[in-house]
């Protein structure tokens, strides 16, 4: 048998096959498969023109409200429609209905419903996300979606994998979104197009579960197809207290073939800033410092979890947003809002200026709740800043991690934090 | 088939291809009128039946929202020329029969305005206002199979209701 990267080894093993090589075309049975608001709907109407009537597997299916919700017009409120009658037909338990849901991308690692191993695919390209806890994850579309709904299994092109390999202590107020944004700068929008990241080193090993996720959800940014970290004890350990108590250990074989390594030292690293329009377009915080903003946005499913909240809280606690910028404060699930009111964050975010949201993609995507008008400028923890991405095809939108973000915001102008304490 | 090229940079992203705003329908009808809306303003006025995007690297980058090709086939585009494509992107166009060709050498041979003749099945592409023939990168075997049975629904289609 040969050696194998873990994208390979997942692959062979939900193929049925020994071992696979990049390029081979394969069907591979799946272990979940993702849809939201925004997705489903078309993926229901294709189902039923493929003469399915019946799921696969109802255990298989996670459905998921956090697109336009809570419902932000008749035909937000009629795509939530579909997949609760759809949920509810195919008798889906995984249905997450809203004020009980959340970001999926949250919602299915603390759910348990994803494990070291699996591979899943979602009708969301921030399926990539799963990589954290060491799962084959990917975004596809909606026809995608109804064929694993209606088959248990999809086709793949076996990716190669680009090594990526991270070290050195990072400096205060530099996070893991700082090192995902500079790690897409060096490989560019495109630079991992067809194929698969693997994040190793010690910088890496050293980041809990939610710095994790920050990593593995951007990957797509890179054009990759997952963004895949090995499960470890930080793992076991996470996925022990979601319920998960079969998780395992799963790593590269020592002698896999890489398609090439990337080496990172980010020992000296600075806070980070993309700029519009790409994310790959990040730079030391120090060269966009003094951009006005008019909205500053902490959350989505790249910087939305307790330990991101954590890092603003710190910095914005005592302190007041500036009054010509608006700070939104996005928790990705009803359990993490629930820990910031537990902690004493949420009342000093409301008492610092910022108004806290449900849980929903809003903003990220200029869908509802937070979206730029003309010329408008912000600074968002997410993930993508295209042209009219958030709002008006002229506003413009930085991407950074929580500390840039929270400075920002009360400077009301982009700030280094390194500089301000 | 023959048509008149609309050509584009890198990295055409799925957002100006059809904004989240307008993602909350799915059919081809609701979403071709605002097809590429914040790239080009004027692309669904002028685009006709038949025409064809010529693009740079990349393209269909973003999210995974089938709303993107279905919009692109809605206003008419007959096929997509990209150096390469984002792979949710490559994915949906073969699932929904939105004809896709990788063909670097084609991009940096057509102008916008030029007159492209194509040739779906062998790949070939000829632009007849400068002269100009390529072959596109040819689909990998199984993929052809999916494309030859009309997409991924017609596929699964024949797996679930197999010919007796």
């Amino acid at each position: 048998m040969s050696a194998m990267t873990i994208a390979e080894k997942i692959l062979a093993q939900h193929s049925g096959k020994e071992s696979v090589s990049p390029g081979d075309l394969l069907f591979a049975k799946v272990d979940r498969i993702l849809g939201t608001d925004v997705t489903a709907s078309l993926s229901i109407q294709v189902f039923k023109d493929m003469g399915a009537e019946k799921v696969f597997d109802p255990s298989l299916l996670v459905l998921v409200n956090d697109h336009f919700v809570p419902a932000k017009d008749i035909q937000a409120a009629q795509l939530s429609k579909n997949m609760r009658q759809f949920a509810h037909e195919q008798g889906v338990d995984a249905y997450f209905e809203v004020g009980r849901s959340g970001i999926c991308h949250s919602i299915v690692p603390d759910q348990g419903l994803v494990k070291p191993g699996d591979l899943l695919v979602g009708a969301d390209s921030h399926t990539c996300t799963y990589g954290a806890v060491g799962a084959l994850a990917t975004g596809v579309g909606s026809t995608d979606m109804a064929a694993a709904w209606a088959l248990g299994e999809l086709w793949f092109r076996v990716p190669s994998t680009i090594r990526v390999e991270v070290t050195g202590k990072l400096k205060p107020f530099v996070g893991a979104k700082d090192v995902i944004l500079h790690v897409i700068s060096k490989l560019g929008v495109d630079g991992a197009l067809y194929k698969v990241l693997e994040f190793h080193g010690d910088t890496i090993e050293a980041m809990n579960i939610d710095e994790r996720i920050t990593i593995s959800n951007m990957a797509v940014e890179a054009g990759a197809k997952s963004g895949i970290i090995p499960s470890d004890e930080i793992t076991l350990t996470y996925m022990k207290e979601v319920g998960v108590h079969d998780a395992q250990l799963l790593d590269a074989d020592p002698d896999a073939h890489y398609d090439s390594v990337l080496r990172v030292d980010v020992s000296d690293l600075k806070p980070q800033v993309a700029k519009p329009y790409l994310p790959s377009n990040a730079v030391d915080v120090d060269e966009v410092v003094g951009q006005q903003l008019e909205q500053v946005v902490i959350g989505s499913c790249t910087n939305g979890r307790v330990s991101d909240f954590e890092v603003a809280w710190r910095l914005l606690q005592g302190k007041k947003v500036h009054p010509s910028t608006r700070l939104l404060i996005i928790p990705s699930t009803r359990e993490i809002f629930q820990q910031l009111m537990a902690n004493g964050w949420a009342n000093d975010f409301v008492e610092a200026g910022a108004v806290i949201t449900p849980s929903t993609c809003g903003p990220c995507i200029g869908g509802h709740m937070g979206v730029l008008a003309e010329e408008e400028t912000g600074l968002y923890t997410t993930n993508r800043n295209f042209v009219g991405r958030n709002g008006h095809p002229t506003s413009k939108v930085f991407l950074s991690g929580p500390a840039v973000a929270a400075v920002s915001a009360i400077r009301g102008k982009i700030t280094n934090p390194e500089v301000m304490f | 088939m023959e048509g008149t090229v609309f050509r584009y940079g890198d990295n055409i992203d799925t957002d100006v291809i059809i904004p989240a705003r307008y993602c909350t329908e799915y059919t081809a009808d609701k979403l071709a009128p605002h097809a590429l809306e914040d790239l080009d303003r004027t692309f669904v006025q002028r685009v006709k039946d038949g025409d064809i995007i010529v693009a740079g690297k990349n393209f269909g980058c973003g999210s995974s929202r089938e709303n993107a090709p279905i919009a692109i086939k809605g206003a008419g585009v007959a096929c997509v020329i990209a150096e390469s494509f984002a792979r949710i992107f490559y994915r949906n166009s073969i699932n929904i029969g939105l004809p896709i060709l990788e063909c670097p050498e084609a991009v940096q041979g057509s102008m916008e305005g030029d007159r492209l003749h194509i040739d779906i099945k062998t790949g070939e592409i000829e632009n007849l206002t400068q002269s100009g023939h390529w072959k596109a990168v040819a689909f990998p075997e199984g993929i052809q199979e999916i494309i030859s049975l009309g997409g991924l629904a017609a596929y699964v289609r024949a797996r679930l209701n197999p010919v007796k």
